[in-house]
Formats: C-alpha cells, structure tokens, sequence
C-alpha cells in the first residue's frame, strides 16, 4: 500500500493531536510544523512507526522570516521515506532571542555537520550537539551571516536598494 | 595544528607491527614511557591539506596517527566559502546558473540543469521531449566526466598514474562537446530556463558521436588496468567500508551509496527531464568499500554511455520543426531572439525584463533534487513573491558524506584513509558552497 500524504497527516494529527499543525502540500511534498519542544519526538516518532519510517534525513537548514516577531528563525527537516519513495517536510520555529532547538545528531549522524552548518549562519543553538562550532565561516566570526539582517551589498552604495529586488 | 616538540624531548620510536590487526591502538606500543611532565604524545597529530596533493582540493583532515594506524580525525571544511546563499538572495534566477557551475565543478552541466528543473519544476514550465533528451545527453557527459576523474585519481593515489592521463583525453571530448554547446568548459552556465541558449550544432552531433563510438572501448581498457589488477585490489578492497545502515544514517546518497548497497537513485525514484523514458540499470555494490565504489562508478559510467545513445537516437527520431526546438515557449524566462529584440515591440519588453530581473516569482517553496556525480544534489527554495528567492539552501551531497570520513578510517592505516579520501570524490566546491 502506497503511502501517501494524507496517511501521514492523520497518522501525525492521531499521534500528537493539534500539536502539530499548518499542513500544506506544495509540489508534492507534505508539509507541517510543531513548536520547537516536541521536535525530536515528532522527529523519533517519524523515524521508529513503521507504517512512516521517514529514516533518510534529507536536508537540514534555517531560514529567517524578521517579520515574525516571535518566530524568527525556522529549521527546516527534509525527510525521506526510501521504501515508499516519498518525501516530507517538516519545520520548528524559534525565537531570535531564545535560539534553542533540539538536536536532532542522535537520531541522524547526518544532522551533526547540517546542524552546524545551520548555527554557523543563523545563530540557532541546537540543545545537545555534540561539536556546536562554526564549520564553514572563521571562528572568529561575531554575528550569523545569513540572517536579513546582515546585508549583502555594501550599505554605502545607495543603487542597490530592496525596491530593485520586489521588496520596497 | 602540528604540535610543536619541546627541544630535547624524546624522539618516538614504534616499533611497528604492519601485518597484525591491532585491537586496542595503544596496546601494542606500551614500552613508550614518556618521562613525568613530558608534553608529548603517544600519538603523532599529522595535517593533510588545506592544500596538499591527497587532497584534491581545498580542506583538511587533522590526524592522529599512531604509526601509520589512524586513531581519530577532525575534518575542517570552509577554506573556499564563498556564501552562495547569501549571494543567491539578491540575484534573478537566471543569474544563480554560474554559482552552481562552482558546486561539484567536476559535472558543472548536472548542476546547472539541476538548477533549470527546480525553477520550472517551481514556476510549472512544461518542457518540449527533445529538450529534456538534450539536457539528458549533457547530464550524462557530465556523470561520465565526474566518476571518470573519481575513478581515475583513485588509480592515481594507488600508484597507477596511466589510467588518470591516457582517460583525461576522453574527458577532453566531453568538454569540447560542452565548448560546442555552450562555448565554455569547465564552469559551464549551460542552458536556460526553458531549454537551451541555442540549438545543439552538427558540430555538437559529430562530436557526440565520436565520443560515442571512441569511449567505450578506452573504458574497457580502463576497467581491465584496475579492476582485476591485484595491487589495485589489495589497496581498496575492505578499505573505506560503510554498512548500508550506517551509510544511510549518515546521508549518504549517489554512487557512495549504491556501493553500501541500497539501490536510491533519483534518476529512477524521483524521474526529471524524462529520465522515465530510458531503459537503464543501477548498479549497486554490497560492502560500501573503496574497491565497490569504484565498480560503481565504473558501472555506471557504461549505464550512461547507453542513456547517452539512447536519447541520441530518440532525438534522430524527431523530423521537421519538432527536430529544431531548443527551447520551451515561455518568454517571461527565456531570453527571445536578438533580432526579435531590435525589431519586436514585445520581444524587446520581454528582453529588457528578463535582463532587468524584473520578473517578480510566485510565492511559495519548492525542493527539487537531481542525481549529481556524487549523489543527490537538492534545491531548497523559498520564495516571498520577490524578484529574488528569499532563501535558497543548496543540499550538497559531499558536505553531507564527508562527516562519515573518520568512521571509515578510523583504525586504518593512513595510505588507505588517502584513498578513501579520493574514492568518496570529495570536491572541495561542493563541501563549501
């Protein structure tokens, strides 16, 4: 029996009730978020059921909205269930000030280096990372690059303004 | 870093046992006794890279050796970061094309077509057949081309340097069909949103077929220089090994993956540019060693010479103006012609907007992911209705792999860590993005 999104939707809707919540379908893919508190055991419970095992950690990485006060940063998990052929996505939100997720490194070697990855440029603190440090940027490095706030173009250079771009 | 010994300070003397298997990597050298106080180690930290012939690129493996047995690692990737996502949130899609030529610059062509399909995958573009068979051509040249330097430089760090130049000039052919294409070779910006820049020239077609006829004999002579070669053999066999298990917790994928054992290609789960309509096999090894990748790779590179021929005679089979399409027919994306643009009201427009990037995207997100050489290559893109995306997250398949690298190695001897190195195809453009 193939699975399909509407499975995993209930069975998550029947596992974790209106804790999680936003479920989508965009090009294919399901997708839906939590809070950050029950990350690893949405995360877990993908992984272990076996009518989802979602055991392939696809992708890992942040993305920063600085107009949802509250909800800045946001750690997307790409999964991928081998066997059946599809593919989930799933996403926390967190605070900018208050930037702690669980980590999800013990469930997947393979979170270990996307989780750095994604503190080296968003700032996000993954609670329980065994080797939290900056991979790709210096380590002298005092802010997180890819956060909006951290502009690209030099800020004297008053041709390049966001209206260029669609965003006036 | 390389500690520094005090002066005076004892000169380690292992007295090396290069045939038994070690069970505890301090066991065997307890007759060290290093004086109280003594800064040194029983063990040697050794740097290989940043910039060092093992490593083929720009990062670095930080040692611990104790003799030439590997006791742990530390990689350090970053050395050629050049914040490709951060550069992609202030560029018009077209305008990323050239920052995935710099991913895995090895198969440049996959990743720019990787690039393609996710825009029009987002955009919901529909591609004319022959486009796709072109684009299928390109990427399979570029999967040749890629698992050609991969299985080569193993030969190479085994002590076989024949291999590595006598195929190097197949490669050649291969970039001069790119050269034909789209009049570059390495970092290639090759094609459009929507197909193509021009049509594929006789030029292109003679060439192919020269590749086509010439290549898989060379591969032959190729395959029968390594794979049955006993030194070749002893060096990579049970070397480097992944279980499937392990290999998958880790996010392996691509031809890393396949030789653990577990047949995921995104060519066959997850079908782009028509690859549904070729008949072909994935090869899968079964002990994930060094010895299995390379068979993999080798395999299929045959797999692909028989995609390559196949869409080449389903492109023969399109006549008359079916046979002249390059390009699908969308105009906010593709750039019209030049004439049309001196001499056509919209086409001028259209020219200036795509120029200007002034096309706003619809809002949204999207991941979109192809078979790259080394595995699969993803497209995370988020769009806020901008010009822009509002964020793009390239998932890159070595970035991912290499954090296995100390598993595989460690207890090994340091001259098949190198080769593992090399036989993961770690590419320093794909580790850093």
């Amino acid at each position: 029996m193939a699975l399909s999104n509407e499975t995993i939707q209930n069975k998550l809707i029947e596992k974790f009730g209106d804790q999680v919540l936003n479920f989508s379908t965009a090009s294919g893919i399901l997708s839906f978020e939590s809070s950050k508190e029950i990350n690893l055991k949405v995360l877990q419970f993908l992984y272990e059921e076996p009518s989802l095992a979602f055991t392939f950690l696809t992708d890992l990485c942040g993305v920063n909205y600085p107009d949802n006060v509250g909800a800045e940063l946001v750690v997307v998990y790409h999964l991928h269930n081998f066997s059946e052929n599809i593919r989930l996505r799933y996403s926390v939100s967190t605070s900018i000030n208050e930037t702690a997720v669980f980590t999800a490194s013990k469930l997947f070697e393979s979170a270990n280096w996307m989780e750095r990855e994604t503190y080296d440029f968003f700032g996000i603190n993954f609670i329980g990372h065994p080797n939290l440090k900056r991979i790709l940027n210096v380590d002298e490095m005092d802010y997180f690059p890819l956060r909006k706030e951290y502009p690209l173009e030099d800020q004297t250079r008053i041709d390049k303004d966001d209206e260029m771009f669609g965003r006036g | 870093m390389m500690k520094c010994l005090e002066e005076g300070s004892l000169i380690k003397r292992v007295n090396y046992n290069s045939t038994g298997a070690i069970k505890n990597s301090m066991e065997h050298q307890s007759h060290i006794t290093l004086p109280k106080g003594s800064i040194e180690k029983t063990t040697t930290t050794l740097n290989i890279g940043p910039t060092h012939p093992a490593t083929h690129g720009v990062f670095q493996n930080i040692m611990e050796v104790d003799g030439e047995r590997v006791v742990s690692t530390e990689q350090t990737v970053g050395y050629i970061h050049r914040a490709f996502e951060k550069l992609a949130e202030r560029r018009p899609l077209y305008q990323i094309t050239p920052i995935t030529d710099r991913l895995n610059y090895c198969s440049s062509p996959i990743n720019n077509m990787g690039w393609h399909i996710t825009c029009e995958r987002f955009l919901k573009l529909d591609l004319p057949k022959r486009v796709d068979y072109l684009r299928v051509i390109i990427m399979e040249l570029a999967r040749i081309s890629d698992h050609l330097i991969c299985n080569s430089i193993v030969g190479v760090d085994t002590g076989a340097y024949t291999g590595f130049l006598y195929v190097m000039q197949y490669r050649e052919l291969i970039y001069e069909i790119y050269e034909e294409v789209c009049g570059s070779r390495l970092t290639t910006n090759i094609g459009r949103i929507g197909g193509f820049e021009r049509n594929f020239t006789n030029t292109a077609f003679t060439k192919l077929e020269k590749f086509l006829n010439e290549y898989p004999k060379v591969l032959k002579e190729f395959e029968s220089l390594f794979a049955r070669n006993r030194i070749f053999m002893e060096r990579t066999k049970g070397t480097g090994g992944i279980s499937a298990e392990r290999a998958l917790n880790y996010g392996f994928t691509g031809p890393n993956l396949r030789a653990a054992g577990v047949d995921y290609d995104v060519r066959v789960q997850q079908p782009y540019s028509s690859y549904q309509d070729f008949d072909f096999k994935v090869p899968v090894g079964t002990t994930g060693d060094n010895y299995d990748r390379f068979l993999v790779r080798n395999a299929e590179m045959y797999e692909s010479i028989s995609i390559i021929k196949q869409a080449y005679q389903k492109i023969q089979e399109f006549k008359g103006t079916d046979a002249e399409v390059y390009h699908a027919d969308v105009p906010e994306y593709y750039l019209p012609k030049k004439e049309d643009v001196y001499t056509k009201m919209e086409a001028l427009i259209w020219h200036f907007k795509i120029i200007m990037g002034e096309i706003e995207l619809p809002k949204g997100q999207i991941y979109s992911a192809v078979e790259g050489g080394n595995g699969e290559l993803g497209f995370y893109l988020v769009s806020d209705g901008g010009r822009t995306p509002f964020r793009l997250h390239f998932r890159r398949p070595c970035f991912i792999y290499y954090q296995a690298f100390e598993e595989l190695i460690k207890g090994g001897m340091l001259s098949d860590a190198v080769v593992t190195m090399s036989s993961l195809n770690l590419i320093a453009g794909e580790l850093d993005a």
